[in-house]
Parts: C-alpha cells; sequence; structure tokens
C-alpha cells in the first residue's frame, strides 16, 4: 500500500494512554541564554545511517531558513561527512554547520556525555546568533540511540521502509519514545515491499498517541508534515517564554 | 625531569666552562668583547658569512662530554648585536670510568634587537654513555633566535647510549617553549610507537622572531619518506616556530631541519 | 598530599571513563599510530602506552597536581602551552578543558572552576581544570596526577578496542600491567608540583615527537574517527 498523504498525529499533546512511555520532553537544560534571553530550540535527528536524517536537515532548513535563523551540529561516524554533505548542497552557510567529532560513537555523544554537542550549540550561537532553531544529527548507528534531555528539547527518529517493516514492531527507545517518528522513503514502499499500513499499525502500538508521520522526501514538498511539527514545536517553545 | 632513574652523582669528571659576549662593535658590526674556554670547550672566531655577525665555532679539542664531565657554556648577545654559532664536528658522548652521568649546560641569552643563530654539530649519545643535557635560553621580546639541536642515539651500528635533554626558551620572562627529551636505555617506552619508535635520530629546529607576531605561519607536513624520517613545522603558542624532525640518521634529520627551516624562515634582516 | 579515605569515591566519580568531559572522542593519538602500523596488538599499545605515560602524561599528571595544590592555574596553562608544540594537541587539550569544566562545575562547584572559567572562556588546558576540579571535589594532588595519568593510557586504550577490534580483556590487562608504573608517575608528579609552587621550571617538560608529529598528520586527515 502506498499513503499518497504523509499523515501526522497532532493529537500528540493528549493525555497519554498507559502504552505513551513519557510526555513531549523537556530539555533539562538551562532555556535561556547567558545574557537571559530564551535561547534556541533544540532539536535531535536520530535513526539509522541512511534512513534520511541529513536528508530530512537538509529539507527542513530549505523550508525554514528564510524566516529563522537556523544552525546546525553534526554528529558523525566519520567526521564531517555530514557536515559535507550539507556544505555542498548549500543548505546552510558554512558558519552555521558545525561537526562533532564522536570517537566511532555518535549515541555517546548524544546521550552519554553530551559536552562537545552542548559546546558546538553555544559556539554556534555566539558566532552566528541568536538562532531560534539548532538541529542537532546523530550519525545513524542503531535503534537504541536516543538523545540526552540535556542536550535537546525535542526529538524525531527517522526511519526508511527500505530498511524493512518490521522496525516499528521491533520498537526499542528510539521508535517508541521519540517525540516524532518519522518513516521516511515512503516512495520506495512498492519496490521493498514494505506495507505503510502494518508500519503504521506497529507504530501506533510501540509509541501510543505519539505522532508518526509518513514522508517521501523525493517527492516535491515531502517534508511538509516535518516542518509542520516543527513550527508547532517552536511555537510551543516561544510561548513558553 | 622525567621518570629515568636518578645516576650516581658526578664524581670526578672534568668540569669545564666556556663564555662569550656578542656586542656591537659600533661600526656596524659585532665584537666579541668576552671569549673564553677550557677543557673540551674551546670557542673561536672564525669567518662569517654576513659582516655584520660574528661567528664562534666551538671546538672540541678532547673528546668529551665523559661520564661524570661537567660542562657549561654561556653566551650572551648584547642589544643590537649578531651571533652565530657552531661546532667544528659532532660532540660525541661517551660513558665515563665509573658509570657516572655527564652534565652539559648551556646557558644563553639574546637582548633586545639582538640574534642568535645557535647551529652546533648533532649530539651523538655512544653506548654506555649517559648525558643530561640542559639548554636555557632567555630571550627579550624584540630578540630573534635560530636554535638546532640534533640527537643521534648510538654511532653508526652501535647500541644507544642514553640521552636527557631539555630545552626551555623565555621570552620577556614567559616560558615559550618547554620539552624535554629521554631516549635510551632505561627510559621506559622511548623506542616505542609514542616516543621514537625506530627512529635513532631526532632533531628540533626553533625560529623566534617578532616578525611571527603578524605573519603567524600554519602547520606545515615536511613531506618525506617514512621509512627514512617524518617531521612537522609547527607554529608555537607565542611568535615562534619549532621543526621537530625524526629520521633514522643525523643526515635524514639535517635535511628535514633545514627543509622546515626554509619554510618558515622570517626575511633576513 | 595524600587522599583522606573519606573522600576517595570523588576520585572513583573523576576517574570514571564515563565522566561525561569529551574523552571519549579523543583516542589520545592512538587512531593516528594504529593508522601507520605502529599499534596494531596488545605488545604495541602497552609500548605505546608506556611511551605516552612517561611523557604526555607525567607532564598533565604534574600539572594537574599543582593546580589541585594552589598554584596559578593562568601561570600553569601557560606552562602547558609552552610544553606543547603542537598547535592541534593545544586546540584538543583546551577543547577538553572546556569540556571538563562544564562536567566539573555541574559536579563540584567551586570558586576556583569559575574564576578558570571566567579567564579561559574558549578552555584552559585540560590537566588545570581536572586538578582544580579535584580540589573542588576535596581530593588532593595525588589523586588529581593519579586521574590525569590513568587518562593518558585509558583513552588509547579504549580507542584500540574500537579501532583494532581488539579483545577488551587483553588491552584492560595492558592498563593493569602499567598500574605499578602509573603510580610512580603520580609521586613523581606530586614532586615536581611540590617545588613548582615555588618555580614553574620544576614541572616536568617530557615530550614525546611522535605524538607530536602524528597529531599535525592526524587533524589534516579529512575522515576520522576520533578527534585526536
Ligand atoms: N528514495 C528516497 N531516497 C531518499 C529519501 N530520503 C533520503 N533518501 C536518500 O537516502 C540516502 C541516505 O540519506 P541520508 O539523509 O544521507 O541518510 P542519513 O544517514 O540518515 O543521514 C541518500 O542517498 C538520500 O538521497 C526518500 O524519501 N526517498
Ligand atoms: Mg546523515
Amino acid at each position: 500500500m502506498h499513503l499518497d498523504h504523509p499523515e501526522t498525529y497532532p493529537q500528540r499533546y493528549a493525555a497519554a494512554p498507559s502504552r505513551q512511555r513519557r510526555a513531549p520532553t523537556p530539555s533539562s537544560a538551562p532555556t535561556t541564554r547567558p545574557d537571559g534571553t530564551r535561547r534556541a530550540l533544540r532539536i535531535g535527528l536520530g535513526g539509522p545511517v541512511g534512513s534520511g536524517k541529513t536528508a530530512t536537515v537538509a529539507a527542513i532548513c530549505r523550508q525554514l531558513r528564510e524566516e529563522l535563523s537556523i544552525a546546525v551540529v553534526t554528529n558523525d561516524i566519520y567526521t564531517r561527512e555530514d557536515a559535507e554533505f550539507l556544505l555542498r548542497n548549500a543548505v546552510l552557510p558554512a558558519e552555521r554547520i558545525s561537526a562533532v567529532e564522536t570517537g566511532a560513537c555518535p549515541h555517546t555523544a548524544i546521550r552519554d556525555d553530551i559536552s562537545a554537542n552542548l559546546e558546538a550549540v553555544e559556539d554556534l550561537e555566539e558566532s552566528v546568533g541568536p538562532l531560534d532553531l539548532v538541529l542537532v544529527e546523530s550519525g545513524g548507528d542503531n535503534l537504541t540511540a536516543t538523545f540526552s534531555k540535556g542536550l535537546v528539547d525535542a526529538q524525531i527518529f527517522v526511519i526508511d521502509v527500505a530498511g524493512g517493516d518490521k522496525i516499528p514492531r521491533k520498537g526499542g527507545p528510539g521508535v517508541s519514545t521519540a517525540d516524532l517518528l518519522v518513516v521516511n522513503k515512503t516512495d520506495l514502499a512498492p519496490l521493498v515491499g514494505a506495507d505503510l499500513e502494518v508500519m503504521a499499525r506497529d507504530a501506533r502500538a510501540q509509541r501510543g498517541e505519539l505522532p508518526v508521520t509518513f514522508t517521501a522526501l523525493t517527492e516535491p514538498d515531502g517534508i511538509a508534515p516535518v516542518v509542520a511539527w516543527v513550527r508547532e514545536r517552536l511555537a510551543c517553545w516561544t510561548a513558553a517564554a | 625531569m622525567t621518570a629515568v632513574a636518578p645516576a650516581p652523582a658526578a664524581s670526578c669528571g672534568v668540569r669545564a666552562a666556556a663564555r662569550i659576549v656578542a656586542a656591537p662593535d659600533g661600526r656596524g658590526g659585532t665584537a666579541l668583547p668576552v671569549l673564553h674556554g677550557e677543557g673540551p670547550l674551546v670557542p673561536r672566531r672564525t669567518r662569517a658569512a654576513r659582516a655584520d655577525t660574528a661567528q664562534v665555532t666551538v671546538v672540541g679539542a678532547m673528546s668529551a662530554p665523559l661520564g661524570g664531565d661537567h660542562l657549561r657554556l654561556d653566551a650572551r648577545v648584547l642589544p643590537g648585536a649578531r651571533l652565530a654559532v657552531g661546532s667544528a664536528a659532532a660532540t660525541v658522548s661517551l660513558p665515563g670510568r665509573d658509570g657516572a652521568r655527564a652534565r652539559y649546560d648551556v646557558r644563553l641569552a639574546v637582548d633586545e634587537g639582538a640574534e642568535l643563530r645557535w647551529l652546533p654539530e648533532p649530539l651523538i649519545a655512544a653506548a654506555g654513555s649517559d648525558l643530561a643535557m640542559t639548554t636555557r635560553v632567555e630571550l627579550a621580546e624584540g630578540a630573534r633566535l635560530v636554535l638546532r639541536e640534533e640527537l643521534v642515539l648510538g654511532r653508526a651500528g652501535e647500541r644507544p647510549g642514553r640521552l636527557v635533554s631539555r630545552l626551555t626558551v623565555r621570552r620577556g620572562g614567559r616560558a615559550l617553549l618547554d620539552q624535554e627529551v629521554a631516549l635510551g636505555p632505561g627510559v621506559p617506552g622511548w623506542s616505542g610507537p609514542a616516543v621514537l619508535d625506530r627512529y635513532r635520530a631526532m632533531g628540533q629546529l626553533l625560529i623566534a622572531d617578532p616578525w611571527f607576531e603578524e605573519h603567524a605561519p600554519g602547520v606545515v607536513a615536511l613531506a618525506s619518506d617514512p621509512a627514512e624520517g617524518e617531521a612537522v613545522l609547527t607554529p608555537l603558542a607565542g611568535p615562534a616556530v619549532l621543526v621537530t624532525a625524526l629520521g633514522r640518521d643525523a643526515l635524514t634529520v639535517r635535511r628535514l631541519l633545514n627543509a622546515g627551516q626554509r619554510a618558515a624562515a622570517p626575511p633576513a634582516g | 598530599m595524600t587522599t583522606t579515605t573519606a573522600t576517595r569515591a570523588a576520585l572513583l566519580v573523576l576517574a570514571d571513563g564515563r565522566f561525561p568531559a569529551g574523552g571519549h572522542a579523543h583516542s589520545g593519538g592512538a587512531e593516528a599510530a594504529i593508522a601507520a602500523g605502529r599499534v596494531s596488538d596488545p605488545a604495541s599499545l602497552e609500548a605505546f602506552c608506556r611511551g605516552r605515560l612517561g611523557t604526555a602524561g607525567l607532564v598533565a599528571a604534574a600539572l594537574a597536581a599543582a593546580a589541585a595544590a594552589g598554584a596559578n592555574p593562568l601561570l600553569l596553562d601557560e606552562a602547558a602551552d609552552a610544553r606543547t608544540p603542537s598547535p592541534a594537541l593545544r586546540m584538543t587539550a583546551r577543547k577538553l578543558g572546556r569540556q571538563m569544566m562544564r562536567a566539573a562545575r555541574a559536579c563540584w562547584p567551586s570558586p576556583a572552576l569559575d574564576a578558570l572559567a571566567a579567564a579561559r572562556p574558549r578552555g584552559a588546558h585540560q590537566p588545570v581544570v581536572l586538578g582544580l576540579a579535584a580540589a573542588a571535589a576535596g581530593l588532593g594532588p595525588l589523586d588529581a596526577a593519579h586521574a590525569a595519568a590513568y587518562e593518558a593510557v585509558s583513552g588509547p586504550a579504549t580507542a584500540a578496542v574500537r579501532l583494532l577490534s581488539l579483545d577488551p580483556f587483553d588491552a584492560t590487562a595492558v592498563l593493569a600491567r602499567l598500574a605499578p608504573e602509573l603510580d610512580r608517575v603520580a609521586e613523581l608528579a606530586v614532586a615536581a608540583a611540590e617545588s613548582a609552587l615555588d618555580d614553574l621550571d620544576a614541572l616536568p617538560a617530557a615530550s614525546a615527537p611522535l605524538l607530536e608529529i602524528a597529531a599535525e598528520a592526524h587533524a589534516a586527515w579529512p575522515v576520522r574517527l576520533f578527534a585526536s
């Protein structure tokens, strides 16, 4: 089955059902800059290698860069690969992209020892700020990698249909607890024999009311549902100021 | 200080001191009001490459230093003077009779607007030798220095001796460079993959010049055949650069240091 | 200058490989040595660690001990610069110092840490921060020296496990075999630090030429797994 229209579940702020593991994650990091103004919203993007995290980052930036001040921090397995992609494609000016080296362990850098990432975010604020939005991409490793609340205010977990339609069923902290689950590359579903209906059902079983969206970034405006979600988060973030 | 066990105290060796003072001669050249040596350390004025520079060559009248010897060389370049010091041949550190460590202390001072080119031939640690060398340099802020140190572990085909060499350079009273290399038997890990690996010769060339304040050079990897040697030119935290070179022999190291000097040298002033 | 047993557990917190101060992304030169074929098995890893311990490790341990003993951290920072000719290694030390500062201030808030953070917003050399952190945690110079010396070898050992798929038991056994040397280096460092309270030149300056040369080459690699 092919879903023509990517679906989101904006009712995410509804009361959590018993299966839902936690409410939208407020970051434990201070929410103000040293000068007392509210800092940028930080959104993490995790998920397996090749699922489309960098493509998602690029698409979000292209959609929002005119109206928002955005910066990106990449956490690569191999240094700078993602950062180089974003640079080559002129998604953002070079001074708005920072690559953190992770010693072959991106999940350590985004979850267990976030010091290098925090420094990268603060340096970007200092050099090109004030920023509205910082996207932190994790070099993909596995399904268990999640972002620390000390680093990001919300996280998106990106999987793709090519990885097999079993991934949502398998679950793992990324799939089941991310603030937004993106199932990407729906354009490939017929080719790889992935059943999107099954994926949606399994995801719901894992995630309760937490939103899931299906995307095909190859299609024009395929990023729209993710951008809508980001806008919503931003609105909440500014409203809370 | 290093992680090397202390050697027996120096006992009956030779003690010798040499002293050089260079001052402007008032006619655009450099005079040597003090040029004193003794024992194995004999500084002689020799032909200089430039008219404004005094050239001194230290002639080793005896094989030195031997275990137990204590040599000291002081040189001061007074404001505006230019001194170049070299040596006639490589210095060979040899074992003494009672296994005592030899000491060789060099004290250099370069005043405002003065220049010192300290370019001795290599120091070779012969098998069984044990030498602790210290070089301390006090630079005025407007002083210029080119200083080379080359260390070779063992004469050709010979086991290495032990060599601990500390180079401390202050500029305007503040630490600019402080490096100690400890090599040879008894030094943990010296021939391992963090320190010298298979190389048996190393060299450092320091160029300090106020010119670098405005012309900070970048790092230069001095391309070379890794089987023969490798080297890098690095800018220090102050207005100075250091070339660090490793090679299988003294010739390779010299070649790399020369390449580094060409890559970094400020215009001759 | 000895540990009081009342604070010993703080040393475990500070020296824990999971202390969130950025160390996990640094190989201490091991990645470059492995790429050059110089480190390939437990024996060569041990030789590498021994050389690093006696040079960079000793210097770091003495800086940390001196900072913990109350030497002026800004002068120690300058002394660390003079002992680090490689700009890549100076940058690494400051980056790690800044990360250590963040973790230390969260764990053991202290005016000394605040003052150094204000004076060196881009980061002071990591061992200096480590020493102040140790003092803030109620630890002494010997503890600080042990933590710094241990870090000098534990980083490369962990990196070798990741890069060479080395048997982790072998790699940890290397660290265990080095333990007596670690103790000795820490003691040497403390003795030097005590003298350094009067004369900073008493701090050791032991250098490892290959580490310096390889660090610059490594920093220029377009693709690498570790930051240093
Ligand atoms: N067919 C298809 N390919 C996609 C889509 N999104 C990303 N890709 C491709 O998938 C590959 C991996 O994407 P990338 O963003 O680098 O993955 P990351 O490792 O998660 O950052 C790239 O070749 C992308 O062009 C999609 O929606 N459909
Ligand atoms: Mg990517």
